[in-house]
């Protein structure tokens, strides 16, 4: 495949922190996600993690850590003024009833009918599915991130997802090292074109037919 | 007067606990596992034990006593957690082989159900409906229903017979309170469950010392506390820096 393997995966996550509004509760799922909370934005973010933590702030350095703080993903945060803590029922009672205005997930494959696979790979018998599938059913915005495909080539935008769905119709926004996309029910509206991208290249390395408008836009990496 | 909740081992506290129990254990990452407990319950070598978890552990080179561990010493039938495979498909846990295997039977639970499966179990209510899991493979064949338009699936609560718990502090009459995240699943873990064992960082403090207001968990949920002694006998995470480990 010809073309630049467009953005790295900071910046894939500094474009999703970039659609944060100011006052949302954000929720970032581990691996990529997490890195959207390193993106130098000016919106008054509060960062709701499964566990209960309302509130955290940047990862302490090593030797300052808290040890009975974490976040979702493990990793030893801090508190802004304000935080607050809550049990795992109420965490998801926060979750279930709507209260999360975005959660970003990383994933394995996003499908234009808005559905996506996260929790279980091929020929497992156990899957990981964490609070995903609770967040993905009810936050009020799932954006999802991703390599746009898989180490050996293959495409990881579908028609429809191979693997196990963790929610249907739920995605509204796919960011990969190629593109920003949304999914449209047949095809996926491709936003955003990263720099040094063309669209053969991106119509080649995806499963499902992509619409171009007329005034495509190139990503602005910070 | 009531007898004493505080025990002088954690071999004493978990001596009774038969084999076939369904056991609860408490926290998210390192905050709030109870480490000495399962220590002590590897000890104590009850077998055909139902283990319920966020997630059985055992992915990093540098273990502290995990659910894996139990698995291992061949004394788990089934495991209900929200992990039944390792959060990066590149690491390996020991849960996996077993379950590939067949030797053990594993109940994978969005993460959110299973705390409201608990929190039923402690509040008297028998069973809910939730929108999660709904079209996924969890939800097939099972019981579903549609409110204001939009389907939820059935969910049945889960009670357990033991929580292992690890708090922060305690007064003589079990009143617990938790410090930052460790107090995740230990609250609706102690209400789910029959005998609730807590293993207790700070000095037991006197009844009237934790204000009324401020308890996380009533002592009336609680029936066993021990004390953590200091490293090496007990227990503690240490930080990332002095594990060595990755991070």
């Amino acid at each position: 495949m010809s073309g630049s393997n467009g953005l790295a995966r900071q910046q894939i996550a500094d474009r999703v922190a970039q659609e944060f509004q100011d006052g949302w509760i954000v929720n970032l799922g581990v691996g990529m996600p997490t890195m959207c909370s390193n993106t130098p934005i000016d919106t008054d973010i509060i960062y709701h993690s499964e566990n209960g933590v309302i509130g955290y702030g940047p990862v302490l350095p090593a030797g300052q850590e808290d040890l009975h703080l974490v976040n979702a993903g493990g990793q030893n945060v801090s508190l802004k003024p304000g935080a607050a803590v809550v049990h795992h029922a109420d965490s998801f009672a926060i979750i279930r009833s709507g209260r999360i205005d975005v959660t970003v997930l990383g994933i394995y494959e996003a499908a234009c009918n808005g559905d996506f696979a996260n929790w279980k790979v091929a020929g497992a018998k156990g899957g990981g599915i964490g609070g995903a599938m609770d967040l993905a059913a009810c936050a009020k915005n799932v954006f999802v991130i991703l390599e746009h495909t898989t180490r050996d080539g293959k495409p990881r935008l579908l028609k429809e997802c191979a693997l196990p769905v963790t929610a249907r119709g739920r995605v509204s926004l796919v960011a990969t090292n190629l593109g920003l996309f949304k999914p449209l029910g047949d095809r996926f509206l491709l936003r955003e074109i990263a720099p040094g991208v063309t669209v053969d290249q991106i119509r080649a390395a995806t499963g499902a037919p992509i619409e171009v408008p007329a005034d495509l836009k190139t990503i602005q990496t910070l | 007067m009531a007898r004493s909740k505080i025990f002088g081992s954690f071999a004493a506290a978990v001596a009774d606990i038969p084999d076939g129990s369904t056991i609860a254990f408490a926290g998210f990452a390192y905050p709030g596992v109870p480490f000495n407990l399962i220590r002590a319950l590897l000890d104590q070598g009850a077998k055909g034990l139902t283990c319920i978890t966020n997630g059985t552990g055992g992915a990093g080179a540098d273990r502290m006593p995990d659910i894996g561990m139990l698995v291992e010493a061949g004394q788990v039938a089934k495991v209900v957690a929200a992990f039944t495979a390792p959060t990066r498909a590149s690491d390996r846990i020991p849960l996996t082989r077993y379950v590939d295997e067949g030797k053990i039977e594993a109940e994978l639970v969005p993460q959110g159900t299973l705390a409201e499966r608990l929190r039923a179990a402690g509040a008297g209510i028998p069973a809910f409906y939730t929108p999660t899991a709904v079209g996924t493979e969890l939800a097939a064949g099972r019981e579903t229903r549609v409110f204001g338009g939009r389907e939820y699936l059935l969910e049945h609560a889960m009670p357990v017979d033991v929580a292992f718990l690890r708090a922060w502090k305690a007064d003589s009459f079990g009143n617990l309170l938790f410090r930052r995240s460790q107090r995740n699943f230990n609250p609706i873990m102690a209400m789910a469950a029959r005998l609730v064992i807590v293993e207790v960082e700070e000095d037991f403090l006197q009844p009237g010392e934790i204000d009324p207001d401020e308890v996380h968990t009533p002592g009336i949920f609680v029936q066993r506390m021990v004390k953590i002694p200091p490293a090496p006998e007990g227990l503690w995470p240490a930080r990332r820096a002095e594990r060595g480990a990755k991070a």
